[in-house]
């Protein structure tokens, strides 16, 4: 890798890092896993001045049950989401979606943090987050602040995050048993990233689906709520034919990128066909 | 059938842990990329933005103020000793074989072509002076199609037009075989562009001292690299040394003479100090040259019972900017291959070598072959439905029987051996074709949304680059043979020089297999020497699954000088006649009296210190030989593979994967293995995943991993391979197996996918097979309802 030059401080503490960041103003950038910044530097896409290496806060790594949520410290890893047992028993979807992000050794260094704060709308975990009504946790000069993932991803490659504030990490509601999940992620390699994907949670009650939440990744320059997909897929019976017609409108909504894996045609008939399917799998259809 | 081959001996076939593997997974051996010398600077590379411009100034001196460099030039600063870069196979008299200048000097015909070097203490600050250099150009229209390079108006690539040349083959009467034939299929097929991605990227490094230059590059070819440096560029060939240290795999793309190697031995020249440069992946997609890229229009005439009685097929082929080592030839080593195992009454074949303004083609991995192999392969499957008979049923009818070798082809060659009905039972047994046909066909009966089809490639290939008489009479600039020497030390220990230079493929284990079983010395005492003009000076290197077919032919006859050698010494020692002693596993005995031998460990010592040597017998039993092949060696084989296919996404699972392939005498059944496995991968990237895409501007959009998508293993079926064999007419009986799997695999992918949508009405997808591709070949087969 033979990036531009650039700056590098590893703080030891939050406070420290805050500083550092806001310091180095707008030519300043956040590294955890580097995962995705690191092809961008080392394609000289990005060119910051200064890295601030959030390596050494111990303290952000991790799952923690507070009660009705469990708080996930910004520098957990993807190969953590899939292995920590918080997790599969109270948000399984994160998980599962964790486990399909590029290979082992991006899953070893990548973070839920790094991946939500990039935002790129071909990751898997924003939309996931999103689906999950987590909320951001946020420390900047101004002290500590959280902010709801609806409101969090507000362009491409860009959120809520202000100047000098680093996502410290995200809390999500856990799930009660009569929750089921799927995520469908099309793609054509296994380390390749999403043309479509889609992050589905279904309560099933009484043979119907009570509440249905459905994220999508990759259908527009940020993450989505599939909005009228879950209106019609609640109080939908709990069948293939219900849950296929209520994916039908999966696409409403959405922008879809053009690019050599996909049209913006293919990507909406993709996003009806995995809405259909992580809809029927997370109602255990 | 005539072969005769050596006894089998200890070593041969046996699945032998390969003895180069440690130094090369653990990273620990001397990559190109690991040579650091004193005082060493670095190179960068300004590439051109554009697919095609004239430049109009180029001015480095902004980057000569940059710290840490050293030295900037553009190509006019070279463009008294940077010649252009060698094309060694005109294969027609009237070719056009444009100049090609190292760097471009005043037009730039591809993006990525280079037009300035920075020179600097280390990469980091050669990298960042690169946007201190000012370039003017005038943009000229890009040439991207070759379909319609060649009419009238269209933007010119090179003065002298875009047609670089047109090659014609024909063998029997074609317009009578296709006249009144029952049955004639036509389809035109499209070979996409490939872009070649070895593990290790390239990288130069070049050191002069006094007028004698090292150049150390990660090649497949540092003798022809030599040749090439002293023949084109000037310099004298006994004062230059080309080393391959150990290359991490090349399949084609490290077959070449590239400007960067010219370059780091000019410009290390003129700056007086070692230069190194090593490409970044992305500087790699652009700029090692690139494989396919053609259109093929193939037409087959036959009799309603499926006997082909004609094939012709025209080519259209992409040459890129510019004609490399050997670019237009690539498209030659198919012509004879697309009859493949079939009789017909004639063939005919032209092919158009079309200049664009993209990055040159060249060998990849089959080169021209698997491009052959697709179409026949692919055609053949369109026939059958057109006649209505099973696929394989339609190949038995027209391939060649067992009993019939060896059998000349309408194309001329003469194949050897092969025995296309026991590889297809096999593969048949081991796939369940009955029971994979009886299940597709109640999928198709219930209409179930994921399909099943069943891919069929019976292929066959011509490897063991290659007879140089034939190699002449294609124009091509070399011959094909190749060289080997033994040198027996003191102790008894085994030095073997090769001139084939492996790059991945296990050169070190299996020729110390050969030359154990030839001498009777252990695996374990045998050391394999490559790469290095300065250790074997002779060489035609590795391509064309060429190495053992050819080099491994080199090292018996070496063998053979050495035991007759020593056989006059153990003569001597035993007080016997020669021609009484019989020589067996490493041992020199005389017949009648077993208890009088000498080993020929003895031997050696012996004559090391010829103390009592016969007369006239030189003190040594060092031995080269050098092995120039009759006839190309002939591996076929029998690929079947079973895709599900899901109609409402387009995406397509390989369920099962069986080869059965004819290699002829296996030396080391891993290798082998290794060697298909990785050949169907590839193969199977062709048809599922790779592309090398311009946009409308001439811009590559594949430049990272990311956009070329290369499967991994998480990707790929687990093969089924199973084993025929076919004796080749050479001594050790071999074939080769570099490219076996990346020919036959393709169109076996491929076929599958359209036996599973063709009850749809579907009968052709362009490669790759792309989910969206798949889909809408579904969509409008059902008439463009959703």
């Amino acid at each position: 890798m033979i990036p531009a030059k650039f700056e590098y401080v590893r703080p030891s503490s939050l406070d420290e890092a805050v500083s550092a960041l806001a310091e180095g103003g707008d030519d300043a950038k956040v590294i955890a896993g580097g995962q995705s910044l690191m092809p961008l530097l080392r394609l000289r896409l990005a060119y910051p001045d200064l890295l601030v290496d959030l390596g050494g806060l111990e303290d952000l790594r991790g799952v923690t049950d507070i009660g009705g949520d469990l708080l996930i410290g910004a520098r957990t890893t993807h190969y953590q989401l899939v292995h920590d047992p918080l997790i599969a028993e109270h948000c399984g979807l994160l998980a599962q979606a964790a486990g399909t992000v590029a290979d082992p050794a991006v899953r070893h260094r990548g973070t839920l943090g790094g991946s939500l704060a990039h935002a790129d709308p071909a990751g898997d975990l924003p939309a996931v987050v999103l689906a999950l009504n987590g909320t951001m946790i946020v420390s900047g000069p101004a002290g500590q602040r959280e902010i709801e993932a609806a409101d969090f991803f507000v362009d491409y490659l860009t959120t809520a995050l202000g100047p000098g504030e680093i996502l410290t990490g995200i809390r999500v509601p856990k799930l009660g048993n009569d929750w089921g999940y799927r995520y469908e992620k099309f793609h054509r390699t296994a380390q390749a990233w999403a043309i479509v994907g889609v992050a589905a949670l279904a309560r099933r009650s009484n043979g119907q689906v009570a509440e249905a939440r459905v994220g999508l990744t990759n259908m527009g320059p940020v993450p989505i709520r599939a909005a009228a997909v879950e209106a019609a897929a609640a109080g939908a019976d709990a069948n293939a034919a219900a849950l296929t017609a209520a994916a039908a409108a999966a696409a409403e909504g959405t922008n879809p990128p053009a690019d050599l894996h996909g049209a913006p045609d293919y990507r909406s008939h993709l996003a009806r066909v995995l809405t259909g399917r992580a809809l029927a799998a997370a109602a255990g259809v | 059938m005539t072969t005769t081959t050596e006894a089998p001996g200890a070593e041969l076939g046996k699945a032998r842990l390969r003895k180069e593997d440690a130094r090369l997974i653990t990273g620990q051996t001397n990559w190109t990329d690991n040579i650091k010398l004193p005082g060493m600077l670095h190179m960068a590379f300004l590439r051109s933005p554009f697919a095609h411009a004239r430049i109009t100034r180029v001015d480095v001196s902004g980057a000569l103020s940059q710290p840490g460099v050293i030295a900037a030039f553009s190509g006019a600063d070279f463009a008294g000793e940077q010649g252009s870069l060698p094309c060694a196979w005109p294969v027609t008299a009237d070719i056009v074989i444009p100049a090609h200048p190292p760097m471009a000097v005043d037009e730039v015909r591809y993006v990525g072509e280079a037009i300035a070097v920075v020179v600097a203490r280390d990469r980091y600050a050669a990298a960042d002076a690169l946007a201190s250099i000012d370039v003017d150009y005038e943009p000229l229209p890009p040439v991207l199609d070759i379909r319609t390079a060649l009419d009238d108006g269209a933007p010119k690539v090179h003065e002298a037009g875009n047609k670089s040349y047109e090659w014609v083959f024909a063998s029997g009467d074609v317009d009578a075989a296709f006249r009144d034939a029952p049955v004639v299929v036509e389809r035109t097929y499209r070979q996409q562009r490939l872009i070649p991605c070895a593990m290790e990227p390239r990288a130069v490094v070049a050191q002069w001292l006094d007028d004698q230059v090292t150049l150390w590059s990660a090649t497949q070819i540092p003798h022809v690299l030599r040749f090439a440096l002293s023949a084109f560029f000037g310099i004298p060939e006994q004062n230059v040394r080309v080393v391959a240290p150990d290359v991490g795999g090349g399949f084609g793309s490290k077959l070449q003479v590239t400007a960067e190697e010219v370059l780091a031995v000019l410009v290390g020249r003129r700056v007086g100090k070692a230069v190194k440069w090593t490409e970044s992946r992305s500087e790699g997609n652009m700029t090692v040259h690139h494989g396919r890229d053609q259109w093929q229009r193939i037409r087959i005439a036959a009799d309603r019972d499926g006997r082909i009685r004609g094939l012709d097929v025209d080519l259209l082929a992409d040459m890129g900017a510019y004609l490399m080592l050997v670019t237009p030839g690539v498209p030659l080593l198919g012509a004879f291959m697309f009859p493949a195992i079939y009789k017909m009454d004639a063939y005919s074949f032209k092919c158009t070598g079309i200049f664009t303004t993209k990055m040159p083609t060249d060998a990849y991995r089959g080169a021209g072959r698997p491009e052959a192999t697709f179409a026949i392969e692919r055609i053949m499957d369109e026939l059958a439905a057109e006649i209505g008979i099973e696929p394989l049923e339609l190949r038995e009818r027209n391939w060649i029987k067992h009993e019939e070798f060896p059998f000349t082809t309408i194309a001329g060659l003469t194949y050897d051996s092969g025995n296309y009905e026991a590889a297809t039972a096999m593969a048949k047994e081991l796939f369940d074709y009955d029971g994979l046909r009886r299940e597709q066909q109640e999928r198709n009966d219930r209409g179930d949304p994921v399909r099943l089809g069943i891919g069929i490639s019976t292929f066959t290939e011509m490897c063991g680059l290659a007879p140089s008489r034939v190699l002449g009479s294609l124009s091509y600039g070399a011959g094909g043979w190749e060289s080997a020497s033994i040198r027996m030390l003191p102790t008894g220990k085994v030095e073997v020089v090769t001139g084939s230079s492996a790059h991945g493929q296990g050169h070190e284990t299996a020729w110390s297999q050969i030359v154990a079983d030839q001498l009777g010395v252990p695996f374990e005492d045998i050391r394999v020497l490559h790469g290095d003009t300065l250790v074997s000076p002779r060489g035609m290197d590795t391509y064309g699954s060429r190495s053992l077919a050819v080099g491994g032919l080199a090292l018996v006859g070496a063998c053979d000088k050495v035991v007759a050698k020593a056989k006059v010494i153990a003569a001597a020692m035993l007080e016997a006649s020669p021609d009484d002693l019989e020589f067996s596993a490493g041992r020199f005995s005389v017949r009648g009296d077993p208890e009088a031998s000498k080993t020929i460990q003895e031997v050696a010592l012996a004559t090391f210190a010829a103390h009592a040597l016969p007369e006239g017998v030189e003190p040594s039993l060092d031995s080269d030989a050098t092995y120039d092949p009759d006839n190309f060696s002939f591996p076929h084989g029998t690929h079947l593979c079973a895709t599900e296919v899901d109609t409402e996404t387009g995406f397509v699972k390989i369920r099962s994967y069986v080869a059965v392939d004819d290699v002829g005498v296996v030396v080391n059944p891993m290798i082998v293995e290794g060697q298909v496995h990785g050949g169907i991968a590839q193969g199977i990237a062709q048809a599922l995943y790779e592309e090398g895409v311009y946009d409308d501007d001439g811009n590559l959009l594949t430049t990272t991993l990311a956009d070329y998508l290369v499967p991994s293993a998480a990707d790929l079926p687990s093969y089924v391979t199973g084993r025929n064999e076919t004796q080749a007419s050479n001594r050790l009986g071999v074939k080769g197996v570099g490219e076996a799997g990346t020919i036959a695999s393709t169109p076996a992918v491929v076929n599958a996918i359209i036996d599973a949508l063709r009850p749809l009405g579907v009968n052709d997808i362009t490669m790759p097979c792309t989910p969206e591709r798949v889909w809408r070949a579904v969509q409008s087969a059902n008439g463009g309802a959703a």
